[in-house]
């Protein structure tokens, strides 16, 4: 009885699909919902809480609210943070005393834990906004599912994707003729060669999702990982992961007593030797940094066999912004197919597209085609498979469980 | 003096009162409510010891505490044993002039630009290993060796004891400017006792109450430092301080009870620092004072001299070559081990960062003067009406000037905002004025209020007997006498001014950008040359005040020989 009554919830469902004919006809940027969103942006000043650690990154949001600016007439200003929690914090403070409305923060970077957390505490936006930005149907929902689904929470349209991120390892090629394919060989490695390889300290980001690449990938019940970490056996699911970082703990940098402190110290620590392998979220980072001096040129990217890590980063607005509508605006020009390839290119900031670039009307096509990754550049292709992020509330239980071994000697 | 005794406080006291109770209240309720458990926007409206117990199961919990307590008692005093073994040797000779003319630059180094320099001077990968690369060592990679963050702090207590003894320096010198101390030499060389029995002996107890607070104030800094901890110090585990700011930017915001719960415990650890020196002060003093009479001359004190010229040497050495190393990589492009000097340099960034920084930097300089100038003249006028009426301390007053001192910063913040958020007052100029007022204004009182009650009676009975009112004494007698002290507390305020992080970014809401905003924001990327860049353009604002608190009085003074420096 229920299953054929969800059997006609189905059926109904795909007959109030719109037909993808239709979708095509009407420019949902010409849309009347959408002018109106234009209309009020117009003259608003849109504060952009985002990370400020990456002089690349800043001068591109600069030109990004230089161009809204002049076509739009939004004014978007670039507050540099050190730490998305200083942005929680500000939205809970806000919320706190009951500021419903005119909150400092119009728009905020953000993925994964920050964004569940927000979203379980009811600091964001209505749902559903991220998907009536025009731009929102050049998104790769299909091929890249993480643009829908953050570390496993459904994003239910409260943050619009911007870039997407997957784990690469770097190595000087003039230093390391054929890099590690597997765990197995870069444990190999560095067993062979103490003091060359780390990973930063969890809880930094990087760390953690070196920990996260590892569990994945030694992990037996893979769904399990994509469920919150209290239903989960976590010793036994663990302990593959564990047993993998205590065989390497004593070939570690520094004998593992100290860690590196981020990724960008990690790569200082590539360029100087002191170090064989670093590792990055952005495939084009290691362009990006040779460019910009920071890499000898003979840097090289490679992946793990089997895949890595990957995931997406958004742009969220929070529940008492104001300025609602100039955020929309920025946030669906971040979108763009001439945004996105512009921050693809290493040169500028080599963040990869969340737009499905084979779908593309020919000439934004182009733009993309036309982009020279560099040698230290994986092509697509080769960047491999990429795996998914565990539910948020692993990272809390892994940080714990790797601060009690190692953290605390 | 007839002693007018008020039983209501003076206008300056209610005000000070007013203007801090406010933000010390919301920040002590911001602390101490979540630490028990209470934080209502997160479901938690019950009072329980929750909070503590997860605190107490944290890996390492003991061994951070211990570590804050450590690093910090050991490099205070190790701080306060340098400045007064040097000074003791050679106050008042042509070294002591020299030396102290390193002191500007020194102080106006940011904490943390300071800890990146000391850090690139002694890594493996550094300036001192490059040197000696490969040609002494033979090494052509960097070894792998355990200098930076070791486990037991020792570089973190270097990096400590750099950054203090400049400011332990400055205070010793303010206090050593007092009108008479040369007379206090003239009587001990008169009398055969060497140089330093003479300083010990017979200054030190003069002097040392106008340096108390400032040590005090040193080791609540040092108990509790977060950034120069985060470069230095041992990560497993790290110290309290910067184990707390990593709980209270967790996703997960629960974290934020625990991270309350430790900022009471850290102002345990801060606390027992404080009462382990109170002891060993009073050690101190009951041990050396059958000595101080002894009648001992003390006349070869050449080995011990030099000692502490060789340690003073040593460590403006290490702060002007982090210092240098900074400036080269603020020019740097490529700068990779071994290479002694940056092999691509890169100008135009230099030039950009001053043009793009240039809005930033007027937003600080306004901060910088306007909190330096009110919390200076603030201080002026609560120790003016407060020595009119004859009640030199007020305890009260005091617990609510420098709680801000003591308390971790992060968790006290998080109450101030509401209370701004509140006022609607977040986010605009004022807010971050008052805001920085409440972290400043204490450095105002600690560096002037043992000047001020130094300061000789009388000069002030003199005026008075001859009719002059109390504006008049006040302007033409007590500021003018003054100057000195006063003009080094207005650099001090402003070089904290200028340092101010948090309370610029969370009551500023984003809107107020100054130079250390941006620049901790951008270094948290880790890139080097930024980093040293903005490290630089911190620095400028902090320079010229000290600078001009230097040159002021020389050249008012030039005329008067007895306000004058010590000169030999």
């Amino acid at each position: 009885m229920t299953r054929r009554f969800a059997a006609t919830l189905g059926l109904l469902g795909t007959l109030l699909l719109p037909l993808p004919g239709t979708a095509q006809e009407t420019d949902p940027a010409t849309s009347q919902e959408w002018q109106s969103v234009l209309e009020e942006a117009r003259g608003q000043t849109v504060y952009f809480h985002a990370w400020g650690g990456e002089p690349r990154i800043n001068a591109y949001i600069g030109w990004a609210a230089r161009e809204v600016e002049r076509d739009f007439g939004v004014r978007v200003i670039h507050v540099k943070v050190s730490d998305t929690a200083t942005v929680v914090s500000q939205v809970l403070a806000e919320k706190s005393v009951g500021k419903a409305s005119g909150g400092a923060v119009d728009l905020i970077w953000i993925n994964g834990e920050n964004f569940a957390a927000m979203k379980e505490q009811g600091l964001l936006a209505e749902q559903g906004w991220a998907e009536t930005l025009p731009n929102w149907r050049y998104v790769d929902v299909e091929n890249k599912p993480t643009v829908s689904v953050d570390f496993t929470v459904p994003t239910d349209g409260q943050e619009s994707p911007w870039g997407m991120a997957k784990l690469v390892f770097m190595y000087d090629s003039a230093r390391l003729d054929t890099p590690p394919a597997t765990l197995q060989a870069l444990l190999d490695h560095a067993k062979a060669h103490p003091g060359r390889f780390s990973y930063p300290q969890p809880p930094n980001f990087y760390g953690t999702t070196f920990l996260k690449q590892v569990l994945v990938s030694t992990v037996e019940d893979k769904a399990a990982l994509s469920r919150p970490v209290d239903d989960a056996d976590f010793e036994a699911l663990t302990a593959p992961l564990f047993a993998y970082l205590d065989d390497l703990h004593g070939s570690l940098w520094r004998q593992g007593e100290a860690f590196p402190q981020n990724a960008s110290h990690m790569r200082q620590l590539l360029a100087d030797g002191e170090l064989d392998i670093a590792f990055s979220f952005n495939p084009g980072d290691a362009a990006g940094a040779i460019a910009n001096g920071e890499l000898p040129p003979s840097v090289r990217t490679f992946v793990l066999d089997g895949g890595t890590i990957g995931n997406t980063h958004f742009v969220a607005i929070p529940f008492n912004s104001s300025n609602k509508a100039g955020a929309k605006v920025f946030a669906d020009f971040l979108l763009t197919p001439m945004a996105q390839t512009r921050k693809q290119d290493p040169e500028i900031w080599g963040d990869p597209t969340v737009l499905n670039v084979a779908a593309l009307p020919a000439n934004e096509k182009a733009l993309f085609e036309a982009l020279d990754l560099g040698p230290a550049t994986l092509s697509p292709e080769d960047l491999g498979p990429v795996l998914p992020e565990p539910h948020p509330s692993w990272v809390a239980a892994l940080e714990d469980a790797w601060l009690q071994r190692y953290g605390a000697e | 003096m007839t002693g007018r005794r008020h039983s209501f406080p003076e206008i300056p006291t209610l005000l000070v009162a007013l203007l801090l109770a406010g933000p010390v209240l919301a920040g002590l309720a911001g602390t101490v409510l979540p630490a028990f458990g209470y934080l209502p926007v997160l479901g938690y409206d019950r009072i329980s010891l929750e909070p503590f117990r997860e605190l107490l199961a944290a890996p390492g919990l003991a061994r951070s505490a211990l570590l804050s307590f450590g690093t910090g008692l050991v490099a205070s005093l190790l701080s306060l044993a340098i400045v007064l073994v040097f000074a003791a040797g050679w106050a008042g000779t042509a070294t002591f002039q020299r030396l102290s003319r390193f002191l500007s630059p020194l102080l106006s180094v940011p904490h943390a630009a300071a800890a990146i320099g000391l850090a690139f001077l002694i890594a493996p990968s550094g300036f001192l290993v490059r040197a000696l690369s490969p040609w002494a060592t033979g090494w052509t990679r960097p070894p792998d060796l355990l200098i930076l963050n070791d486990p037991l702090g020792l570089s973190l207590t270097f990096g400590l004891v750099a950054k203090e003894v400049p400011f332990l320096f400055l205070m010793t010198l303010a206090a050593l400017s007092r009108p008479h101390i040369r007379d206090f030499y003239r009587a001990g060389a008169s009398l055969g006792y060497g140089r330093m029995a003479t300083f010990f002996k017979i200054v030190l107890p003069q002097i040392y109450p106008l340096i108390r607070l400032p040590v005090l104030a040193v080791i609540a800094y040092a108990t509790s430092v977060v950034d120069v901890a985060v470069i230095l110090g041992p990560t497993t585990p790290a110290p309290l301080a910067p184990r707390l700011v990593g709980w209270m930017s967790d996703p997960d915001l629960s974290r934020r009870l625990t991270a309350s719960a430790g900022a009471l415990l850290q102002l345990g650890v801060t606390s027992a620092a404080l009462l382990v020196y109170l002891i060993l002060e009073r050690l101190a003093l009951s041990g050396l004072r059958g000595r101080l009479a002894s009648g001992h001359r003390h006349r070869h004190d050449g080995a011990a001299r030099h000692a502490g010229l060789a340690l003073m040497v040593a460590v403006i050495t290490v702060m002007m070559l982090s210092l240098l190393l900074l400036g080269l990589w603020s020019m740097a492009r490529s700068w990779w081990f071994p290479a002694l000097l940056p092999q691509r340099w890169d100008l135009m960034r230099l030039a950009d960062t001053f043009t793009m920084g240039a809005p930033a930097l007027w937003a600080t300089l306004a901060l910088a003067v306007t909190t330096a100038g009110l919390a200076t003249a603030l201080t002026l006028w609560l120790l003016d009406a407060r020595s009119h009426n004859n009640r030199p301390s007020g305890r009260r007053l005091k617990a609510l000037v420098f709680l801000p001192l003591l308390l971790p910063q992060i968790g006290f913040l998080f109450g101030l905002q509401m209370l701004f958020l509140l006022a609607g007052m977040s986010g605009s100029f004022p807010a971050v004025l008052l805001a920085q007022l409440v972290f400043v204004f204490p450095y105002a009182v600690l560096s002037l209020s043992d000047s001020w009650a130094r300061l000789d009676p009388r000069y002030t009975k003199a005026a008075a007997s001859i009719g002059a009112s109390r504006a008049r004494i006040f302007w033409q007698v007590r500021l003018p006498l003054l100057l000195r002290p006063v003009l080094t507390t207005l650099a001090v305020a402003a070089a904290v001014s200028v340092g101010q992080y948090l309370p610029t970014l969370m009551i500023g809401a984003g809107r107020i950008v100054t130079v250390t905003t941006e620049s901790v924001a951008l270094a948290s990327g880790g890139n080097r040359p930024v980093a040293a860049l903005y490290a630089l353009l911190q620095l400028l604002i902090p320079l010229t005040g000290f600078v001009l608190a230097a040159l002021i009085p020389a050249v008012l003074y030039r005329n008067r020989a007895a306000m004058r420096l010590e000169r030999g």
